[in-house]
């Protein structure tokens, strides 16, 4: 797990703009946070916690209201690519966690308490494990006695577990959608 | 049943309820730009798909083209492929675009409402967080991510949560300095930048009845800056005028008929909201921002507030301030007036109103940058540009600019800019950039002074 004990994390800091003119969805990973983990002049911040290598993983613990502002889809990509599946915070934009789900990746809203203890234990042992369990809606950090239900909506879940797309439902759905579109006329 | 404004556009609009899941919601109009667009037309090509309702797209380029020399092929590489790739695009799939070079090129959230293309009404979504400026004219608009714009792309409709509604009422009257920008900040400082999340917000009360199109778009604009997906204003006489007689609003007896409809878009007395915020008119000040988001502003007049959180700390040595100052008197280096929360023909009237007779400060650089070429070729017809350029402000060509600095309109690091746009996140205008949002009157002031001013202490 990666500790990001920062609030309101906006997604121009997950994915500066300037990086905003690929026309494919590849490469984001590497210019994640980019100047929260860079200097201008491209030295590496030694106090940001995705340059601390004690901290690894595939987990990231952000402050509350993580995906803040833009609606770039980018940001989520960008996680993707740098290797993140699942985020936890008390608290996501909306825009950013249906773009995480869009994406395959698993924002987990947990209470301001546990994420606090999740932070300690991260504090405690920097390479503790947890394990997601997305079928039975569990976040386990046994190191540190953590045992969490999380929410997710049915749907989405049945999406994740089996990598279906909102296109491909969508586009059975076209009879229905040209009638609404005929009642309308 | 008793219903909301947004109830009755939503309900109206949903295909079907998933069990249990989203709703599937049909979208009117789908407006689209170079920077979140070629991802969702390669899904297509991925998935051998053909765009569903190409009518109901509305293309333009906006947040990555220079704002210098428009006619010129673009310089940098990948800005040039980007915008060059939308052309394309909308070539292959028969998206009418309003390109560089388009009489009716600009900002998607400025050319939309002037287009007559964003009515009453309707639902319209957008790649832009900023498409929550539609719920201006009594619409559901909301920004979505690239692989929403595909699903559109696919079948006019997205899957969407129905969101929970929240009023917010402000009534009373505003002091004459007060502009609409300043009401929105005042907002999003009282509730934080996360009070809206999960909700759609009805913005009510004579403020906002009294307040012009523009000056509405400008409040619904923001919504999404205290984090709501979108805001909305019942449309009344002033939509109606606004939207009537646009290239793309319907004409003559169609009209009339979508009036008499638009009439009945409102919420009705006694409609339950999931929460409601009622604020005095009176208490409202001009607004400045002083930390890094926008929800960290307060009156111009007031200190810098102090908090021991370690996120506010940070905030504040990044803006290279301290708390419990002053920012009223403090010298700044840069204006930037645009961005879709304050370009329309309104922000640079007030704008040209303070500055005429007067030069901008020799120790400020001052971008004037047109939401639209349409606004452009107002502020020409109204001899703006003169009152602006005689002043030593730089006019631009339109663009998104130096609101998210994608192309070169960047603020250089450490510098402090007072800007229209919408957001002071860290970098946002540039890497290091130190940004201070304000209503235009108060950018236009302080690049006269060259140091913060109250406009409301004249």
């Amino acid at each position: 797990m990666v500790p990001l004990r920062v609030e309101n994390v906006d997604t121009d800091q997950i994915i500066p703009a300037r990086f905003l003119k690929a026309t494919d969805r590849k490469g984001f990973g590497e210019n994640l946070f980019r100047d929260w983990r860079f200097t201008s002049d491209g030295q590496i911040k030694k106090d940001f916690a995705l340059n601390q290598s004690q901290y690894k993983g595939a987990i990231l613990v952000a402050g509350n209201n993580f995906g803040c502002g833009s609606s770039r889809e980018h940001a989520a990509w960008a996680l993707g690519d740098y290797g993140f599946r699942v985020v936890i915070s008390s608290f996501f934009a909306d825009i950013f966690k249906g773009n995480a789900l869009n994406n395959g990746i698993l924002p987990i809203q947990v209470s301001p308490e546990n994420l606090q203890c999740i932070f300690a234990a991260i504090d405690q042992y920097p390479s503790v494990i947890a394990i997601v369990d997305i079928e039975n809606q569990k976040l386990l950090i046994d190191a540190a006695g953590i045992a969490l239900t999380f929410e997710i909506n049915n749907y989405k879940k049945m999406c994740l577990i089996n990598g279906y797309d909102d296109i491909d439902y969508l586009i059975i759905q076209k009879e229905a959608i040209e009638a609404f579109e005929q009642k309308r006329a | 049943m008793k219903k909301t404004l947004f109830e009755k556009v939503w309900d109206s609009h949903v295909v079907s309820s998933i069990k249990n899941g989203p709703d599937i919601l049909y979208i009117d109009k789908h407006l689209i730009h170079e920077v979140t667009s070629p991802q969702a037309f390669k899904v297509l090509e991925e998935k051998n798909i053909p765009l569903f309702r190409p009518n109901q797209v509305v293309a333009t380029a906006d947040h990555n083209v220079p704002t210098e020399n428009q006619h010129l092929p673009i310089q940098d590489a990948l800005s040039r492929k980007q915008v060059s790739q939308l052309t394309k695009n909308c070539e292959a799939h028969g998206v009418n675009l309003f390109g560089l070079g388009h009489s009716f090129q600009g900002i998607v959230h400025v050319i939309g409402p002037e287009l007559g293309v964003t009515q009453p009404g309707m639902t319209l979504v957008c790649g832009d967080s900023h498409t929550s400026t539609h719920g201006a004219f009594g619409t559901i608009a909301f920004g979505i991510g690239t692989s929403q714009v595909a699903q559109v792309f696919a079948s006019q409709c997205v899957l969407v949560d129905k969101p929970k509604s929240m009023r917010i009422v402000i009534a009373g009257k505003l002091h004459p300095a007060v502009e609409p920008k300043d009401v929105v900040l005042y907002v999003i400082a009282k509730l934080g930048t996360d009070a809206g999340t999960g909700y759609f917000v009805e913005f009510a009360g004579n403020v906002f009845e009294e307040m012009s199109m523009e000056g509405r778009m400008t409040v619904c604009n923001m919504s999404i800056e205290m984090g709501a997906r979108g805001g909305m204003i019942a449309p009344d006489q002033t939509t109606f005028d606004y939207v009537s007689g646009r290239e793309f609003a319907p004409k003559g007896e169609a009209l009339e008929a979508k009036i008499a409809h638009w009439k009945s878009l409102s919420t009705d007395d006694g409609a339950a909201f999931d929460a409601e915020h009622h604020f005095d008119a009176a208490d409202i000040r001009p607004m400045i921002t002083y930390g890094t988001n926008p929800g960290m502003g307060i009156k111009i007049a007031d200190k810098i507030p102090s908090s021991d959180d370690a996120s506010f700390v940070k905030s504040l040595e990044y803006m290279g301030l301290e708390a419990d100052t002053y920012l009223l008197d403090m010298p700044i280096s840069h204006v930037f007036i645009g961005s879709c929360t304050n370009s329309r023909i309104e922000d640079f009237r007030a704008a040209a109103a303070h500055i005429k007779g007067k030069q901008k400060s020799p120790d400020v650089a001052a971008l004037i940058v047109p939401g639209s070429q349409q606004v452009a070729k107002q502020i020409v017809a109204e001899g703006l540009d003169e009152i602006f350029e005689s002043a030593g402000f730089k006019l631009r060509q339109p663009g998104c600019s130096a609101c998210l600095a994608m192309n070169d309109d960047k603020i250089p690091s450490g510098a402090y800019c007072v800007s229209t746009s919408n957001r002071n996140f860290e970098g946002r205008q540039g890497q290091g950039a130190r940004t201070l949002l304000a209503s235009p009157v108060t950018a236009a002031a302080a690049a006269v002074a060259g140091k913060i001013v109250d406009v409301s202490q004249a």
